[in-house]
């Protein structure tokens, strides 16, 4: 018995040891995304996936090759709907171009160790021409991409790397812009000084944490009460029940944040099931979220990371093999926001409910049946 | 009096008392919209222990029941896609489901001797492939209200009780079946006798295949019905019946179940699945976070099994 | 007393299921027109994708070979990776310090799984499913991101190579290797099968069944807390979820019990382990190889585990009767 407590009590010394965390909240980004929200994206606003912010452009000249390519693709993994409207809408984007010969996938079903033994095969393959990848976590993944700029022109999309040798990162305008987006209407729009609770997927995605950094910064600023922040898993019925939960405890809630939407429907039936009325829960573009919204008449709002960035890598990486100068080191694409104004352009209820609205595959082959619509 | 108070299964005891704790902290669980929405929130993982326990007291483990809980969710949509008239067959259809896979789990582990706690991994690991590519990874389909009705629905303005959820009046339903299955049958003595000494069994008649099956499909099925109330709670989500497998087993463990063959009862399952819930909820109105209830859960279990086999070695059974 | 060494045929079956996976992955990779897989480099770097699956499942035989399991390998995993790039935090010095540390950790928890399982009588599934829930808790309590960093020194563990083989690969083979003698040539080994096989018997020729079950425990987690370093050298960082993520705990099960260790105790041993390590990495590469869809994949792995015990448990069945 004596060691069994003794084990424990060591343990928990053990891990209660300082943790040094990623810097999530970045004053300095947070004011630069900020700015861009603001500002006007170059390049034609009907093709948002080809516009950028600024004017810096990566030299890819050294790249230049002939065709046809065989384009290579380290992909994270396909394990949540946003990420099957992306890995979707890319495999349409592959299909539009003959100069593409072969598109070589591997898929690291959310781990880490799996996607650089993955990197690792593809490089010994020997025959990818340009490496697109979606890590699964920023700082796991650094080595692997590192070590694949040095055979070949890699591109990084959705989550970063810790390193800049990739010729471009494609992202939207980024993760603090969406808490920024979010936050803002939750500042201007609760009632003053209410509870509000922030429901999380999961910890340690950057793109997750700096929208939670971001929101949690408005909010404090403008006096509103945090009374939690939970992780979901992007599940609805713990999102439920962790609503109820809160409601239980005797919270006033006046706002929920969310850093996803899948489970936004999910926290509003918590309150119409307890026979309350709706406050802001916020949201993203799946059609779910929508439909609803649009059905009981929120106020509310719906950022977006748009999942149109799945086009861009494909038609960076023949840019690239073209010698096209291309933004680089960074190349952040528009990043909209669905409000009252505009909820009805996004609003489609012939495609599955957890369909991403800011997908730019509308016009693509294909349509709408390749996304699960009909 | 105190013998018959000593050979009471302790999980009622502290059912009562983590009741009376919660009840003491918060007053709003003594009001019926508190315990009915507790007893909501316990349906499904009660059903899911119950089937569970005919799995273990014939000797195995059902690893397959979240899986399956998953699929039946995701699977429903699908197929409905809102079609509300479409709900009766597509129930059936699940039910159906349901049975196969105990069936194929009670016939790999009979004829394959495959330890069924490797039969039903695979399974579960098949299961959730199968979930994934039928959907294509991202929920599709709706579920319409009537499926809905049976999780999330309340029935207002009766006398004396105010509200009653369907899910509690599906798990009432449900477990009662299965306690007149296992307790009122001579397939309850069989399946004891069969999780007992399984050679013993066999020599005094009992056909340990078909227990085995009627077992297994007993489990497959209770977890379709649990999918059908979670599905009906929340939604469709792609991930709704992660862990949930071993969430029943620890309820059953909870209860007083032997693992590789006992004399669990249903009734004592159930308290098991409920002193879970309340503990998840008594966490939560003192308000510790998630990892405080992972470790909870851990300490109960292994408690759980020491003071049963404590009890066991003092009356010497 | 006789002891029971383990049987040729055992080490055969999983090598006959080692060779037909070779020969697809052969196969596949001509067929779709890919032989610039079949280069020794490549299939040196097979087992090489599987060093952390491999180091748990060494583990988890001696677990498994004493007729018990053990299902908190994952969160202890995450805990070992977490705590030492914690400790570390990129301080070269502080490496051994926080190598010691963790493989503590590993003893203790493998001492308090090996005495609940034998104190108190708890079933080992339940015992140690329970302790998996505590270190996760504790886990998410602590920490809810990357932790620390590992200096560039203790990079070279999982990076580095010796004359072109990586020292990862090294380790993981001396490492079977030794777990190999262990069991064969010592005494401490060879009662490993026997308390497996029949512990009644074991006790009654006078055998302290207790000690064995705990050594077994003990062995299992520090293996481990070993895989652990392993990854928190991988990814230059340990995070609170790599272990769970990685679904160490059933794939260490599962390769162990397609290497022909039985899960009734007693038969089997570490080189089927390392070939059931090699099916499992040989399986994902014809798949890569292949372009099988990954949910597809999912289906064919749940299958192929089920065969796989299917063919051993008829086999022995066999042999039995």
């Amino acid at each position: 018995m004596i060691n069994k407590f003794t084990a424990t009590a060591l343990t928990t010394l053990a891990l209660a040891l300082p943790a040094q965390a990623q810097n999530f909240d970045d004053p300095v980004e947070f004011a630069k995304q900020k700015d861009m929200l603001g500002a006007a994206a170059n390049g034609d606003a009907s093709t948002p996936w080809l516009q950028h912010y600024g004017d810096v452009m990566a030299d890819t000249s050294g790249f230049k090759k002939d065709g046809p390519h065989t384009i290579c693709f380290s992909n994270a993994g396909v394990n949540n709907p946003w990420r099957v409207v992306g890995w979707n809408t890319m495999q349409a984007e592959v299909e539009q171009h003959d100069s593409i010969a072969e598109f070589v996938v591997t898929d690291a079903e959310g781990s880490d160790d799996k996607q650089i033994a993955d990197i690792e095969d593809l490089l010994a393959g020997g025959t990818c021409d340009a490496l697109i990848v979606s890590p699964n976590t920023t700082a796991a993944l650094t080595p692997a991409v590192e070590m694949a700029c040095e055979q070949l022109p890699v591109i990084v999309f959705d989550r970063g790397v810790n390193t800049d040798c990739p010729v471009t990162f494609i992202k939207p305008v980024g993760g603090y812009g969406f808490g920024i987006q979010s936050g803002e209407f939750i500042a201007a729009n609760a009632p003053e000084g209410s509870d509000v609770l922030m429901l999380r997927i999961l910890p340690g995605v950057d793109v997750l944490e700096t929208r939670y950094s971001a929101a949690k910064r408005i909010l404090d600023e403008a006096g509103l009460n945090i009374v939690g922040a939970e992780f979901t898993d992007g599940d609805r019925a713990k999102t439920k029940a962790i609503v109820e939960d809160y409601i239980q405890r005797g919270n006033q809630l006046g706002a929920v944040w969310m850093d996803a939407g899948a489970t936004s429907v999910a926290a509003i039936e918590a309150f119409e099931d307890m026979g309350l009325d709706v406050p802001i829960v916020t949201g993203e573009d799946q059609q779910d979220f929508l439909q609803k919204w649009q059905e009981i008449g929120m106020n509310t709002i719906a950022p977006t990371y748009p999942t149109y960035q799945w086009r861009t890598p494909i038609l960076a990486a023949l840019k690239i093999l073209d010698g096209e100068a291309i933004p680089g080191p960074e190349w952040n694409l528009p990043q909209p926001a669905i409000t009252n104004d505009n909820l009805a352009d996004f609003v489609n209820p012939a495609m599955p409910p957890l369909h991403y609205a800011a997908c730019g595959c509308d016009e693509m082959p294909g349509y709408p049946e390749r996304w699960g619509g009909k | 009096m105190m013998p018959r108070l000593k050979q009471m299964n302790p999980v009622f005891l502290v059912l009562i008392l983590l009741f009376a704790a919660i009840a003491i902290l918060s007053p709003y669980f003594l009001q019926p919209a508190g315990y009915m929405n507790f007893l909501k929130r316990a349906a499904p993982i009660a059903i899911l222990a119950v089937g569970q326990l005919y799995v273990i007291n014939s000797g195995g483990f059902d690893l397959s029941a979240g899986a399956l809980v998953t699929l039946t969710v995701i699977g429903s949509s699908i197929l409905l896609d809102g079609d509300a008239s479409a709900t009766w067959w597509v129930i059936i259809v699940m039910l159906g489901a349901g049975v196969i896979v105990g069936v194929a789990n009670a016939l790999v582990v009979s004829w394959l001797k495959v330890p069924s706690i490797i039969a039903t991994l695979g399974m579960m690991i098949t299961l959730s492939g199968i979930a994934l590519t039928w959907s294509g990874g991202a929920p599709r389909g709706y579920l319409p209200e009537n499926f809905r009705f049976f999780g999330r629905y309340l029935i207002k303005d009766l006398p004396l009780i105010k509200i009653l959820p369907v899910a509690v009046i599906v798990m009432v339903v449900v477990c009662a079946a299965m306690w007149w299955l296992m307790h009122r049958t001579n397939y309850g003595k069989r399946l004891v006798a069969m999780g007992d000494n399984p050679k013993a069994a066999m020599l005094a008649g009992v056909p340990l295949t078909e227990t085995r099956i009627v077992a297994f499909v007993m489990s497959s099925v209770s977890a379709v019905i649990a999918g059908i109330l979670l599905g009906g709670f929340a939604g469709v989500s792609t991930d709704v019946g992660v862990g949930l497998e071993l969430q029943a087993i620890t309820a059953a463990v909870i209860g007083g179940a032997q693992l590789l063959g006992g004399r669990g009862t249903v009734g004592a399952t159930i308290a098991g699945a409920l002193v879970l819930q309340a503990m998840f909820t008594l966490l939560n109105i003192l308000g510790f976070p998630k990892p405080v209830r992972d470790v909870v859960q851990g300490l109960i279990l292994i408690s759980a099994v020491v003071i049963a086999g404590y009890r066991r070695r003092r009356s010497g059974g | 007393m006789k002891v029971p060494k383990p049987k040729n045929m055992t080490a055969l079956a999983p090598f006959l299921l080692l060779l037909a996976a070779v020969v697809i992955y052969v196969g596949v990779a001509i067929a779709t027109g890919q032989t610039q897989y079949l280069t020794a480099e490549n299939l040196l770097g097979l087992l090489g994708r599987s060093i952390a699956l491999g180091i748990t499942a060494i583990g988890q035989t001696f677990a498994i070979l004493i007729a018990s399991i053990d299902l908190s390998v994952a969160n202890l995993i995450s805990v070992s990776a977490v705590l030492a790039s914690s400790i570390m935090s990129g301080d070269p010095s502080m490496m051994l310090p926080a190598v010691a540390a963790v493989l503590a950790v590993g003893v203790v928890v493998g001492l308090i799984n090996g005495l609940v399982i034998t104190q108190f009588e708890v079933n080992p599934l339940i015992a140690t499913l329970g302790m998996a829930l505590i270190l996760q808790g504790l886990l998410s309590a602590t920490f809810n991101n990357f932790a620390g960093e590992v200096p560039e020194a203790f990079q070279v563990f999982a990076y580095g190579q010796v004359g072109g083989i990586s020292i990862s690969l090294i380790f993981l083979i001396g490492l079977t290797i030794a777990a190999w003698v262990f069991l064969r040539f010592t005494k401490p080994g060879s009662n490993i099968y026997s308390v497996g096989g029949n512990p009644d018997a074991a006790k009654l020729a006078g055998m302290r069944t207790t000690r064995v079950v705990i050594m077994a425990h003990v062995i299992c987690s520090v293996c481990a807390t070993i895989a652990g370093l392993y990854l928190a050298s991988r990814l230059r960082s340990g995070a609170p979820w790599i272990g769970r993520d990685g679904v160490y705990d059933l794939e260490s099960i599962a390769v162990v019990v397609i290497g022909g260790t039985a899960l009734s105790g007693g038969r089997g041993g570490v080189w089927g382990t390392l070939m059931g390590v090699m099916i499992f990495s040989l399986i994902d590469s014809i798949f890569n190889i292949a372009g099988v869809d990954a949910f597809a994949k999912q289906i064919l792995r749940g299958v192929i585990i089920v065969a796989a015990v299917a063919v051993y448990a008829m086999r022995s069945r066999r042999i039995e009767a």
